[in-house]
């Protein structure tokens, strides 16, 4: 019998409902088969760790005495530049910033010890940040300068809010080069001696609901150790890429846009990145829970690494020429198992995607919501999915 | 036999010494040298593996001591950071020696600081800065 999502609610609400991980009901549906787990368990929870640079955090400072208007001048947090076009006492913060006195890449490859995501890892860690605004000042904003510490307790809203999260699978970076590069997937060495891969594979959200029948504009998550929404599709949204006969895309595919409050959010799930020779990061720790409506959904959850596929690219030539050549598929299962075989040869592997985080923040997820403190939502409106047309453009430069 | 690995760090004065040879031929010792550094202000650093006898190893350290050498046992000398592990696996690959570990089943990171030759490529590259080197 189908369920809907207030039933589960209902269940939740008196403490009955019944809630397994994306790991769980794998070895669940070897235990009880598809007919009984689709009656008996409610949720299943996904979840992911990793680095994902389509992230910041907006603020809002409150107002100085006199007052300044922040909007329109600079700022900093920890000497990092955050964005002020907006509103006199609103600041965003991007998770790749970097201080204008960083050598970047100059003596290369660049350390990138603190950045934007360090600073969001500072502020839920609880720890005083220096702001520092130059402001041009106008009648009803006389100040012009500003300099003191901040804290996450003290000011108005902080709220984490990131445009693109929790990719659908990814590219498996390797070098195919004679020299050593530095790249957003980590240090690869030539001749193809190592490789990295970023997903948590069969406990990824969007690998669990791959054509969107659960996830949509909406969606209540487990964000940075807090409570947060799913409140668009996130940007490079790309969902008519090549599928398995499951529905699982072979390459990078659907995102999600994310926001929620960071006062409420921990440093075990935000954590600032240093990619060494690339940039700063921030590691964002997402969970979904994914409502058992029908047997189709629960199929869906049944994902194993095995039956996952990510391409092989090569970061030294095709990816950063766009020329979108593949060297081989593999699946999570051997990535996960440190080697990998590609074009006949033995390569080690590495992941970028913690999924020891991914385990721990699915299990906390199905504890919220077996403690009945996690109640699931509809969407709002749904995403685009595989077969809507849209898709992920380059950009066609003109004059 | 015994067998230790040691940091050594030498003055300006004492990079021009031959001691891993005066070690291997005045103390019947064996001496793999695991890295060697000479800074630009031209101190030297020294990490090596020496085995032999228990007696000649403790008078060959001694030698080393008193000519001005800062002997450090190689375990004291590197931090794993637990705390902002992520277990995410990406320096596991990159060790020269394998002295990150998995445990596959749950893919959690372990460090062994036996195996561990102070090459210092994982404090390069960890992106949670969870590997520190202490001086």
């Amino acid at each position: 019998m189908p369920k809907t999502i207030s039933e589960i609610n209902e269940r939740i609400k008196k403490g009955e409902a019944v809630v397994v991980t994306a790991e769980e009901i794998i070895d669940l549906k070897e235990e009880k088969g598809v007919k009984k787990i689709v009656e008996e368990v409610d949720v299943v929870t996904t979840a992911t760790f990793g680095p994902m640079c389509s992230s910041g955090a907006y603020f809002n400072i409150g107002h100085t005495k006199p007052k300044i208007k922040i909007g329109g001048g600079r700022a900093y947090l920890n000497d990092v530049p955050v964005y002020t076009g907006i509103a006199a006492m609103d600041i965003y913060i991007g998770a790749t910033a970097l201080p204008d006195d960083d050598p970047r890449n100059k003596i290369h490859p660049g350390e990138f010890r603190y950045g934007g995501g360090h600073v969001i890892e500072d502020l839920v860690s609880g720890k005083d940040v220096r702001l520092v605004v130059s402001a041009y000042g106008t009648d009803c904003y006389p100040r012009r300068t500003l300099e003191t510490l901040i804290n996450i307790k003290d000011i108005n809203e902080a709220v984490l809010l990131n445009p693109r999260n929790a990719y659908q699978n990814y590219n498996v970076a390797v070098n195919t080069s004679g020299k050593t590069i530095y790249t957003y997937m980590g240090l690869l060495h030539p001749n193809m001696a190592n490789a990295t891969y970023c997903s948590s594979g069969q406990l990824s959200p969007l690998l669990n609901d791959p054509l969107y029948k659960t996830i949509g504009i909406g969606t209540r998550i487990f964000l940075g150790g807090g409570i947060g929404y799913v409140y668009f599709w996130g940007t490079q949204h790309n969902p008519g890429v090549p599928r398995t006969d499951k529905g699982v895309p072979r390459c990078p595919a659907g995102t999600l846009a994310v926001c929620g409050d960071l006062k409420q959010m921990n440093r075990e799930f935000l954590r600032g990145v240093s990619m060494y020779g690339y940039g700063v990061t921030l590691a964002v720790g997402i969970g979904v829970p994914i409502p058992i409506l029908n047997e189709e959904i629960l199929e869906y959850t049944l994902i194993r690494d095995e039956d996952i596929y990510a391409p092989v690219v090569d970061y030294s030539e095709a990816y950063p020429y766009g020329k979108g050549e593949v060297l081989g598929e593999v699946n999570y299962k051997d990535l996960k198992s440190g080697k990998i075989v590609v074009q006949g040869k033995e390569i080690k592997t590495s992941g970028l995607s913690s999924y020891a985080k991914a385990r721990e923040i699915a299990g906390i997820l199905k504890d919220w919501i077996l403690k009945g403190k996690f109640l699931l939502t509809q969407p709002v409106a749904p995403f685009p999915g595989h077969e809507s047309g849209y898709k992920f453009r380059p950009l066609v430069e003109r004059r | 036999m015994a067998r230790i690995r040691v940091v050594l760090d030498f003055p300006k004065w004492l990079v021009e010494q031959p001691v891993t040879c005066r070690l291997i031929r005045d103390y019947d010792l064996e001496v793999n040298i695991l890295k060697a550094k000479v800074t630009p202000r031209e101190e030297g650093r020294l990490v090596i593996e020496v085995s032999g006898k228990k007696k000649s190893l403790d008078k060959g350290m001694d030698y080393l001591k008193d000519i001005g050498i800062r002997v450090t046992p190689l375990a004291q000398d590197i931090n794993f950071q637990e705390d902002r592990c992520t277990h995410c696996t990406y320096c596991v690959s990159l060790c020269p020696v394998g002295a990150f570990d998995v445990d596959r089943g749950i893919m959690e990171v372990t460090f062994d600081k036996e195996k561990c030759i102070l090459c210092e490529q994982c404090v390069k590259i960890c992106p949670y800065k969870a590997i520190r080197i202490q001086f």
